[in-house]
């Protein structure tokens, strides 16, 4: 067995065990007012700083790139409501636009 | 199950199918299609591919990849009491748990607890499907797709994801949040490790969590 079958076998073993732990962590704990309301908030957190990274940062160096204005134009396109197939593909057509220039 | 409704199905699928067109991107990185199957949480499989391409060896790229794999089970905690499941149906939960199948159950709140589970198995195993789909095409020497950023990919997933939390920053406090977290993330990124910089923004949830608003 090469090393990259060590390196798939050992992040997957890892990986799965994390995601299994916080769905083992039992409700008692987190069915408190304070826990479910920080327990909502931090799904809104990570995923919103992910949004933050993949725009502008590339293998934890920041980078402005055409990336920033496709998400520009995603979010104009949320404020007037656009439906969400019209919100991901503006943000790739404007991107793409702007990438082979 | 009920019936599942259009709007969460469709935005499933929207997400499954852009995120799992990168899989091509990851499949021309490494033959090794077991990644896709077995680990499932893409970043985490870039980071390992990326540590151990460039001569790092299996523990370092098993730490590298699993501090990208932590905020997963952070969404498992938020998951968990929304799915109620135990047993095996745990077990295949817990895998599909990513920020995919998490960020469509949130989005899909204000239609209800049904929507939000609909939404959260149909995009885990939508994601799951796809993300393997063209893993395997990658692998089979498929780069036809290119460079992903040439198709905007590079935009549509974070565009995708926005929209997902988007319905959920109705009021300034969230605003405020997301804002924040968004900040606190590209501020940390050249600093700390991969993964650790999303992860830290929890501590802003825990922070505008801590006490009841009036």
């Amino acid at each position: 067995m090469n090393t990259l079958w060590l390196g798939v076998i050992g992040t997957s073993l890892i990986a799965f065990l994390l995601k299994y732990l916080g769905h083992s962590i039992p409700e008692k704990y987190v069915n408190n007012p304070r826990a479910l309301r920080i327990n909502t908030l931090i799904p809104i957190a990570l995923l919103s700083a992910l949004v933050g990274v993949q725009t502008v940062t590339e293998k934890g160096q920041w980078v402005i790139d055409q990336r920033l204005a496709g998400v520009a134009v995603a979010l104009i396109a949320l404020s007037l409501k656009a439906p969400y197939f019209v919100v991901v593909i503006s943000a790739a057509i404007t991107s793409a636009a702007l990438y082979r220039l | 199950m009920s019936k599942v409704n259009r709007a969460t199905a469709t935005q499933s699928l929207s997400v499954s199918f852009t995120v799992g067109l990168y899989g091509t991107a990851f499949g021309a990185a490494s033959i090794a299609a077991g990644f896709s199957l077995l680990t499932f949480s893409g970043a985490s499989q870039f980071a390992i591919v990326g540590v151990m391409g460039a001569g790092g060896s299996a523990i370092s790229g098993i730490a590298t990849a699993s501090l990208l794999g932590i905020r997963n089970g952070l969404y498992g905690l938020r998951m968990a009491p929304l799915l109620k499941v135990r047993g095996f149906k745990r077990v295949i939960a817990a895998q599909v748990t990513i920020d995919e199948s998490t960020g469509v159950a949130i989005g899909q709140e204000d239609l209800g607890i049904d929507a939000m589970k609909q939404g959260f198995w149909l995009t885990g195993f939508g994601v799951y499907i796809f993300w393997n789909f063209f893993t395997l095409l990658g692998a089979l020497g498929a780069q036809a797709m290119g460079n992903p950023s040439a198709w905007g990919l590079d935009a549509a997933v974070p565009a995708a994801f926005l929209g997902l939390v988007w319905p959920r920053l109705t009021g300034k406090f969230e605003r405020t949040l997301a804002a924040s977290a968004i900040i606190l993330a590209i501020l940390l990124s050249p600093i700390i490790s991969a993964g650790l910089p999303i992860i830290a923004t929890a501590l802003l949830a825990v922070a505008f969590g801590w006490r009841q608003r009036t």
